[in-house]
């Protein structure tokens, strides 16, 4: 097994499905000659040549409404907005076509498509290249939300959003890209869509993350065994639609707390879906208030103060030592 | 030397080929067979009195709100009937005569009219889209499939339908653009019916035509009379040609006018004059071509009124069949399928509370 960065990960898932299946066709603005903007699609238009490596003008609704003609002819085109603040050119072809044209054709036609776009602050960019919109996404019948955390989760999951017979929004964090290494298997992986995983075993408290807040999240988890004595489980959503709720529900229901962890706005973040899906199944076993450590419902600060609005490991901490020293 | 002139193609061709009186250009005139001349009467009649009976069908609230395509008729069916079947058709919502002579069921027009999903079941093997309903969205899928057909090296084009408004939407632009850039088998009407609901063409652009707005993608446009079936049909064998052979798309912007209503739940007397509808009335599309047919010989009175029989018969007997069919249609549990390839659990559930919601509503 290789240690490779995200962005090696999510290259080696794109190079091996487009060996496979050449069906899969990579667009978008300056994924051919520049390898994108973050080097993820890097080296692929020499193995693979310009008529499988799409070097786009630059329009993110032409990305997405060719992506879904592809799709719709029986292509499995995979296609990256450079930043997802920019997405929203496309949101109209995401909503509107991408994920309804199984439904309105009632199954004759389908969108195997997979939209990647990176997401979350930290890596000190302009206005509108560190925002996390996930629930726009998420919200959207008929499409799915997916988001690793890191290299391994990132290109087992790659592979099976390609593979998806429905549209795929994948989320990748810039601030993972190049965050860390992690021993990835030369060979095939995958990961089920719609599948959540434990990433540490505990009992005291249920910390659910997904993305960029999963290394803030277990660094707390940590510190809390450090220097609480406290043991926490710490859940990795990784797909937030299809939610997976039987692990965080099931969790909580043995530590009876509960802290939800993102960067997107806290106001209808996914945070209160979750908390809305423990109410529903293990509202009896709660034995504290569950907290939401979330980003602000503001724009994301200028990079000078992200940190102060992005959570950190020390707001993480202090949320979950509140929820704990709730009596039972 | 600053400043110098740059060579840009700058005209646009008009082509009219049957003017308004039925008088033909022969030096014009496109290589029709017999057969296929009658048959794209046969659709234009069918379209125009589907049209008149979906009409009825909504003022007696028998179905829901429809955009009519009356006067109209030439732009669609002149236009489709290029295409070979297996060439594709990506239509907007106004397009019902071309999705007739694509194979559409009369039936599942009504079906969908009427609210139910049942109307957009499209045969496995058809390569005609559903409609698509927000303005100028699906320009760019015929850019998508026409890479997919050079992607595949294979002779198909793509046909795409839209009106005059929607050159207006950012995604028109972006279409003909990818086109441009991607050599793509695409062949783009625009249905310039001189109304977008109530704003006249003149305010959706300072251009003096919508055809040369192809010039700027690098790509050929047309501007041809859209209520003249033979012109239509004329460009877009042209169009089509080209696309066949890998010389890339075009822009066909057919002048045409929309009789009706833009749909049934708007009022044109608030924005426009009858006058100005009765002066479209005579360039009508539909009794032209009957005109020329009759001179062809191929058509007479007696002809025509057999074929009027005909069209009224099948147009009772298909909604004769869709209101006996809609009887058993609207499960409501069925509004679930084709969310996805496969259901979710969270569907599963919400599928599993309407159905107990129903049981329970039986019960009371």
């Amino acid at each position: 097994m290789a240690k490779m960065t995200m962005v090696q990960a999510l290259n080696l898932a794109l190079k091996q499905e487009m060996e496979k299946d050449d069906r899969v066709i990579v667009l978008g603005e300056d994924v051919g000659r520049d390898g994108g903007v973050f080097r993820v699609t890097d080296g692929l238009i020499d193995q693979f040549g310009e008529q499988r490596v799409l070097d786009t003008p630059l329009a993110e609704a032409g990305i997405v409404g060719m992506s879904i003609g592809m799709a719709a002819f029986g292509l499995r085109p995979v296609c990256e907005i450079q930043f997802s603040g920019f997405s929203y050119q496309a949101f109209h072809q995401t909503e509107n076509h991408a994920a309804r044209l199984r439904w309105r054709s009632q199954g004759r036609f389908s969108v195997p498509m997979v939209l990647r776009m990176p997401y979350s602050g930290g890596v000190r960019a302009l206005e509108h290249h560190s925002e996390s919109r996930e629930v726009y996404y998420a919200h959207t019948p008929g499409l799915k939300m997916v988001i690793p955390s890191g290299p391994r989760t990132a290109r087992a999951l790659l592979v099976s959003a390609i593979r998806d017979p429905d549209p795929v929004v994948f989320y990748e964090s810039k601030a993972l890209y190049r965050a860390f290494r992690e021993e990835v298997p030369e060979e095939e992986e995958t990961f089920p869509i719609g599948k959540s995983q434990i990433v540490r075993k505990g009992s005291d408290i249920t910390l659910v993350s997904y993305g960029s807040m999963m290394r803030p999240t277990l660094a707390a988890g940590e510190i809390l065994y450090e220097k609480d004595g406290v043991d926490a489980e710490v859940v990795d959503l990784l797909t937030l639609a299809p939610l997976d709720e039987s692990l965080f529900t099931e969790s909580v229901r043995k530590t009876g707390r509960a802290v939800i962890i993102h960067e997107a706005p806290l106001s209808y973040g996914p945070g209160a879906e979750i908390v809305a899906r423990l109410v529903d199944k293990s509202f009896y076993y709660l034995e504290a208030p569950i907290a939401r450590v979330a980003g602000f419902d503001i724009v994301i600060p200028l990079f000078s103060r992200e940190n102060h609005y992005i959570p950190s490991v020390q707001r993480i901490v202090r949320a979950a030592r509140n929820v704990l020293e709730t009596a039972a | 030397m600053p400043r110098s002139k740059i060579d840009l193609p700058c005209h646009i061709d008009f082509l009219s080929i049957l003017d308004a009186q039925g008088n033909l250009d022969e030096s014009l005139e496109p290589d029709i067979p017999d057969d296929t001349l009658l048959r794209i009467h046969a659709t234009m009649l069918l379209g125009r009195r589907f049209d008149e009976r979906l009409l009825n069908l909504q003022r007696q609230g028998r179905i829901g709100t429809f955009p009519p395509i009356t006067g109209q008729e030439a732009s669609q069916v002149g236009a489709v009937a290029v295409l070979r079947e297996a060439d594709w058709m990506v239509p907007s919502f106004r397009e019902t005569a071309a999705e007739i002579w694509r194979g559409r069921t009369l039936e599942s027009v009504i079906f969908s009219n009427n609210g139910f999903n049942e109307g957009a079941q499209i045969p496995a093997e058809s390569h005609t889209l559903p409609v698509s309903i927000p303005v100028g969205t699906q320009m760019l899928h015929a850019v998508g499939i026409g890479y997919g057909i050079r992607y595949r090296k294979k002779d198909n084009v793509v046909m795409t339908f839209f009106g005059d408004g929607a050159t207006s939407e950012g995604d028109f632009h972006e279409a003909l653009n990818f086109a441009g850039v991607f050599e793509v088998p695409v062949i783009f009407v625009c249905q310039n019916n001189q109304w977008a609901i109530s704003v006249p063409r003149k305010k959706q652009t300072r251009a003096e035509t919508l055809a040369q707005k192809a010039l700027a993608y690098g790509l050929p446009g047309i501007q041809v009379d859209g209520n003249d079936v033979l012109a239509v049909y004329a460009a877009t064998t042209e169009a089509v040609e080209r696309a066949r052979k890998g010389a890339g798309a075009t822009l066909i912007e057919c002048v045409t006018y929309r009789m009706s209503v833009h749909t049934t739940a708007d009022d044109p007397k608030r924005y426009r004059t009858d006058d100005e509808v009765e002066e479209w009335r005579k360039r009508d599309p539909l009794t032209r071509f009957q005109k020329h047919l009759t001179r062809k010989n191929l058509l007479s009175e007696e002809k025509i009124a057999a074929a009027e029989t005909d069209v009224r018969e099948k147009i009772q007997a298909a909604v004769d069949r869709a209101e006996q069919q809609m009887k058993a249609f609207g499960a409501p549990l069925d509004m679930f399928d084709h969310a996805y390839a496969e259901m979710p659990p969270h569907l599963k559930e919400q599928k599993k509370f309407l159905e107990r919601e129903l049981a329970e509503n039986r019960e009371e």
